[in-house]
């Protein structure tokens, strides 16, 4: 069984017991303790079961390349699923449960899918694509719905909160191992602005377990020198439990910080995603040991070896009471040498290697531990744990068992893989070390920044320089060429003398023993989280997937949450060998951010709730809040849709707005509109251009109707313009247009007529904007006083400064309604106070507030187009019979060339008409008018469409507006609308001004 | 005539920093040649104060002008004396290719204060707010999160910022979240 061994563990504090739950069952650890470390410390070997055939599993690994010990961890609102045990920091009250299994962990169903194997090949699923036809969606889908998954999704509402971080240094070392403490400290001597990021809650990485000496005195004493030294430096950040996540272009890196992960619900935000821009980047993300590829290498108690060591000396963690060690190396004697001083028992060291006799091996012997050279792992004894191991000739076809040791756990080492994640992500290349068997970064291929320069530098372990002699050395070389790219002189730093036991070669051993046959390679396992086997590698290259890529797609290989940590170097070599070509030739797939996942949570940042999205308010929100409001959103504003009386329906709230204002007067809150202020000497040449009419000619103190249009001739914004000057005009355009048409306007002042002289403002939120409309809006304006209204001195269609009520205002006579109309903007700090002016002084001629539906139902009533309504972006003014508003003297504007185009300007365009059903109801919204015959599709042909629809309460019948293929010409006809009831309805084209088509009403 | 209201009426937040909303305060926005004479002077007679140069702001007696642009400034000052400095801009500019404008009322402003102040605003604002790369007298264009934003140190340990009026609650989340116990960041020592 495993174990905690009575006295030991450099992380964990034995006076700070802690409790938490697995699966319901009580268990405890010590403060410093992983998940993973606490429960194999309680013998909890069986940790999950893996995703297609539900086979038992356990721990491999001790960090974030940990593929099976994945769990379902907190609950409620903090439940996450797949989080590694290997990366969770223990705390008082852990609860945790394990994934994708049923009915119960120790006996689960699924694992027939084992039995099932020869069935479930590498392709399965694209070949229950293809035959019989109807078996993926009745038979197999539901089956793999059923079997396959992770962790359960989390119902509620995630109670934490995230944030980022924006930070900037000139360079970012990630990973605080001895490789990256060293940079740091070369590049915090030089002054340069240094931010250090380290994965797990303790700084030094593994060189502490490793036994590395530096300058004579155990790695943990030069490290607490180094952080001590480094926290010092003011122009250094030392950053541990924040994961380097991302590299990017231009030196930007996304960094995860577990603020509160270890200390859930105290107050501070779960995750800061960090957003750095780095001047340069040391990656020392150290290496990642290999598994190896023998039968049986996935039954809980097989482990890595170094993982075992660091169970072993950091959480003085038994894995059982004896161990065999299988490697192809000699840094696996370690975890033998390790194992035995704590008085375990190692029966037998298996070495595939023809001779061991370097002095790791010979230390080991030393200790009485067995070397059994030349030799391979042929068979793991033992289901839901290891038994034992059976042995063979490495060199053999493993026929038969050579021997058969009885043991707890199984160690296995298959060489190490730089961590070249991050020096891989934004293009840095990678060549191939034959001697030691692995990918490392290509110096002279590095990731390049803007200047065509390298930006990332590895360093250490990351960097290929396993041994800890070149390390030190290496990460110095690393930071001070990061410094030199970045100017400045390296700082003064001392090379300090790093050393461990010298390691003879290892051989590259891919499959063990080397001649397995068919039967051993189905159990041989590389991807433990995605059940993917040497077999499945191996029949993808039969079937033609030579590509890395096309291989890893087919075979699932390397795509599941731990992305292939483990298992890509081994995968590629079995496909290289199935290939018969060499490693580096096959290559690797490519590296992409994440390097652990992320959450979600943290990439959303503080952007949840109430500032999910800003929110735009006008000065009367509240106002509209307190009296009934039902919102509507348009663009980012909040807009009244209507008001709701108590017990009132929209729509009769809708209708009683419209007949109100036509009847007595309304107020509306148009401080959305969009108020763009354009001035200077060439500003009424750019607003001719800009608009299809005329606007240099507007007189000050009269406003204009004008229509923009895009380069292509489509109708883009409409709204009134004001001159305010001679060479000052104000331009309107609709609520969602104000930043877009601003934004136009700069692009072409600042990009194409730059010579012009023009600048503009967008005064959108300067004022409040308050319609008074309906044939009593006078008498209102009147009462308030302090400008003169009158019908013969504020003609339709003037503007005026004054003080209305003691308000400084600029009213426009301008109409959206077919009403009276005054709309009167006045600086915002004043617009609630004016409006509850005007409510009051509104009262006694009958004055309610009325939302936007009553301005559209009022506006389409008189035959005014919308935008966005009657345009789509593929409308043009004269499409909606708008010529009136297009210039036929000027020489240009934006949109005439593209207006001229044969197919803008084509006599059969679907044109702007009124519709009347014949049975007064109201038309669907944005219905279809069917013609005779059938498209080349098959399809019915089209004439027409809806585009505006509402039931009129002043006309009490439905009107609508639509386009319809030559419209205009076909005044009386009848048309029909199919409904998705499959009914039908009929109407007739009409004229689209329903209402007062002489203009008499706004016009008093 | 009314008092003037601004977006959150002075709404306040206590965190680990103070967050506060206040004005009315006074803005104009002045485009033109910044450059030239003509605007130099008419600065010097109205704001007392010269064109500030690229990404700078100064500040004299409670009165600032901004550098926004290569031709834009923003003039900050009193919410009352607004109209009058336009009208007196306005004249001075005379005959002169320029726009002045009151924008006081388009703005929301806030403060944020306490030794912290830097972080809460590295949370939301792509910049960086190290006190080696941005001091007193520095003024950034920017977004906070979302949102169009301008920032300046305006004490030792305050930040100001200007966002446009409608987003002032949104604004004002951002902030509170930010400068929320316990998050602390613990960077800008």
């Amino acid at each position: 069984m495993s174990t905690r061994l009575a006295s030991g563990g450099r992380l964990i504090d034995r006076s700070k017991a802690l409790e938490f739950s697995f699966n319901g069952k009580r268990l405890r650890g010590y403060s410093g303790d992983t998940l993973a470390s606490a429960l194999l410390a309680e013998d909890q070997m069986l940790l999950g079961r893996s995703f297609k055939y539900h086979r038992p599993r356990g721990l491999v690994a001790s960090g974030a390349e940990e593929p099976n010990a994945l769990v379902n961890l907190g609950t409620g609102a903090r439940l996450e699923p797949n989080q590694r045990s290997t990366t969770t920091e223990l705390f008082d009250g852990l609860t945790a449960a394990s994934q994708n299994h049923w009915p119960s962990l120790d006996f689960d169903i699924g694992a027939l899918n084992g039995l099932v194997a020869k069935f479930l090949p590498a392709g399965f699923y694209y070949k229950t694509f293809i035959h019989p036809r109807a078996a993926w969606k009745h038979l197999f889908e539901p089956v793999i719905r059923q079997s396959a998954g992770l962790g359960r999704a989390p119902v509620e509402r995630d109670a934490d909160r995230y944030e980022y971080f924006y930070a900037f240094c000139d360079l970012l070392v990630i990973g605080g191992g001895i490789a990256g403490l060293q940079a740091a400290l070369v590049a915090g001597a030089s002054g340069a602005r240094v931010l250090v990021l380290e994965q797990t809650a303790h700084w030094g990485g593994r060189a502490p377990v490793d036994g590395v000496q530096i300058d004579g005195q155990p790695a943990d004493d030069w490290i607490n020198n180094a952080v001590q030294t480094l926290d010092g430096m003011e122009n250094v950040t030392l950053r541990t439990r924040t994961m380097g996540a991302g590299v990017y272009d231009h030196g930007y890196v996304l960094a995860d910080e577990k603020v509160a992960d270890h200390t859930p619900g105290d107050g501070r935000p779960r995750h800061r995603l960090w957003r750095i821009r780095a001047g340069r980047i040391v990656t020392a993300t150290g290496a990642i040991e290999r598994p190896l590829a023998f039968a049986g290498n996935d039954v809980p108690g097989v482990m890595l070896a170094s993982a075992m060591r660091d169970y072993a000396v950091n959480w003085a963690v038994s894995p059982g009471d004896r161990t065999v060690v299988v490697t192809n190396n000699d840094d696996a004697y370690r975890t033998a040498i390790t194992l035995k001083q704590a008085g375990l028992a190692v029966p037998a060291v298996i070495d595939a290697r023809a001779q061991a006799d370097g002095a790791l091996p010979q230390a080991a012997r030393a200790l009485g531990i067995t070397v059994l050279t030349g030799t391979a792992v042929v068979g793991v004894k033992g289901g839901k744990r290891v038994s034992g191991v059976q042995l063979c000739p490495q060199a053999g076809e493993g026929g038969a068992v050579t021997q058969e040791i009885a043991c707890e756990a199984i160690a296995m080492s298959g060489g190490w893989s730089p961590v070249v994640h991050l020096w891989s992500h934004c293009g840095g290349k990678l060549s191939w070390d034959e001697a030691a068997a692995m990918f490392r970064p290509d110096p002279a291929r590095p990731p390049l920044g803007d200047d065509g320069t390298g930006f990332v530098f590895a360093a250490g372990s990351a960097n290929g320089a396993l041994m800890a002699g070149e390390v030190m050395g290496d990460a110095t070389v690393a930071a001070s060429a990061a410094l030199q790219a970045l100017g400045r002189p390296a700082g003064e730093a001392p090379v300090p003398e790093a050393r461990s036991e010298a390691e003879a070669p290892l051989l590259p051993v891919w499959i063990m023993p080397q001649g397995a046959g068919p039967d051993l390679r189905m159990k041989m396992w590389l991807d433990y989280q995605n059940d993917v086997k040497v077999s499945d590698v191996q029949l993808a290259a039969r079937e033609g997937y030579e590509s890395v890529e096309h291989t890893k797609r087919y075979t699932t290989l390397g795509m599941a949450t731990d992305q292939g940590k483990l298992s890509n170097i081994n995968g590629l070599a079995a496909l290289a060998n199935a290939l018969n070509a060499p490693i580096p030739q096959v290559g690797t797939t490519t590296f992409r951010p994440p390097y652990t996942p992320v959450p979600i949570g943290a990439l959303a940042g503080e952007a949840r709730g109430d500032i999910f999205q800003p929110l735009r308010r006008t000065p009367m929100h509240d106002w509209h809040a307190a009296h009934g409001v039902e919102w509507e959103p348009v663009g980012h504003w909040r807009r009244p849709y209507c008001y709701r009386q108590p017990d009132e329906a929209t729509s009769a709230a809708v209708n009683r707005e419209v007949l109100n204002t036509r009847e007595k007067v309304g107020l509306l809150d148009a401080s959305t509109l969009g108020k763009i202020l354009v001035k200077g000497p060439d500003a009424g040449r750019f607003l001719d251009m800009l608009y299809t009419n005329m606007m240099s000619n507007l007189k000050p103190g009269k406003c204009r109707y004008g229509l923009m249009c895009s380069e292509n001739g489509f109708l883009s914004d409409d709204g009134v313009v004001a001159r305010i000057d001679e060479d000052t005009w104000l331009c309107h355009t609709t609520s969602g247009g104000a930043d877009r048409i601003h934004a136009w306007m700069e692009d072409w002042l600042q990009c194409e007529w730059w010579d012009w002289k023009v600048y503009t403002a967008n005064l959108t939120e300067q004022y409040a904007q308050i319609a008074v409309v309906g044939p009593k809006a006078r008498a209102v304006l009147e009462s308030l006083g302090g400008m003169d209204v009158c019908a013969e001195s504020f003609k339709f269609m003037d503007w005026q400064d004054g003080a209305l009520g003691g308000f400084p205002v600029r009213i426009f006579r301008i109409s959206f309604s077919g009403e009276l109309s005054y709309e009167i903007a006045v600086p915002a700090s004043h617009g609630l106070a004016l409006w509850e002016a005007l409510h009051a002084a509104g009262q006694e001629f009958g004055m309610m507030p009325y939302g936007t539906e009553a301005l559209h139902v009022m506006r389409a009533e008189k035959g005014f187009v919308m935008i966005g309504d009657e345009t789509d972006g593929t409308v043009t003014p004269q499409d909606l019979n708008l010529n009136w508003a297009i210039s036929k003297k000027k020489e240009d504007f934006l949109g005439k060339r593209g207006q001229q185009r044969s197919h803008l300007s084509a006599p059969d365009r679907w044109k702007l008409v009124g519709l009347e059903t014949l049975d007064g109801s109201v038309l669907p919204d944005g219905a279809y008018a069917v013609a005779e015959g059938v498209n080349a599709n098959g399809q019915r042909n089209m004439q027409g469409r809806v585009t505006s629809t509402y039931w009129s309460p002043t006309l009490r019948k439905g009107i609508a507006m639509g386009l319809v293929k030559h419209g205009p010409e076909r005044m009386g006809e009848e048309i029909e609308f199919p409904k998705p009831d499959g009914s039908a309805v009929k109407a007739r084209i009409v004229d689209p001004v329903f209402y007062d088509k002489e203009g008499e009403k706004q016009n008093v | 005539m009314s008092e003037p209201v601004s977006a959150l009426g002075g709404a306040a937040y206590e965190g680990f920093c103070k967050v506060r909303e206040i004005g009315p305060l006074g803005m104009l926005t002045l485009r033109g040649n910044i450059a030239s004479q003509a605007i130099g002077k008419a600065l010097k007679d109205v704001m007392g104060m010269d064109v500030p140069e690229r990404r700078a702001i100064l500040t004299e007696g409670g009165r600032s002008v901004a550098w926004m642009s290569p031709d834009e400034l923003q003039l900050i000052l009193p919410y009352a004396e607004a109209p009058a400095a336009v009208a007196r801009l306005a004249e001075a500019l005379a005959g002169v290719h320029a726009l002045v404008v009151d924008v006081s009322d388009a703005r929301a402003v806030f403060t944020v204060s306490g030794a912290g102040a830097r972080e809460v605003l590295a949370k939301l604002c792509p910049v960086d707010l190290s006190p080696a790369a941005f001091g007193p007298g520095e003024i950034r264009r920017t977004r906070a999160a979302q949102t169009a934003a301008a920032i300046w140190m305006s004490g030792e340990a305050e930040v100001s910022l200007i966002a446009f009026r409608s987003v002032a609650g949104y604004v004002m989340g951002l902030l509170s979240t930010a400068a929320a116990p316990g998050g602390e960041v613990g960077v800008f020592a």
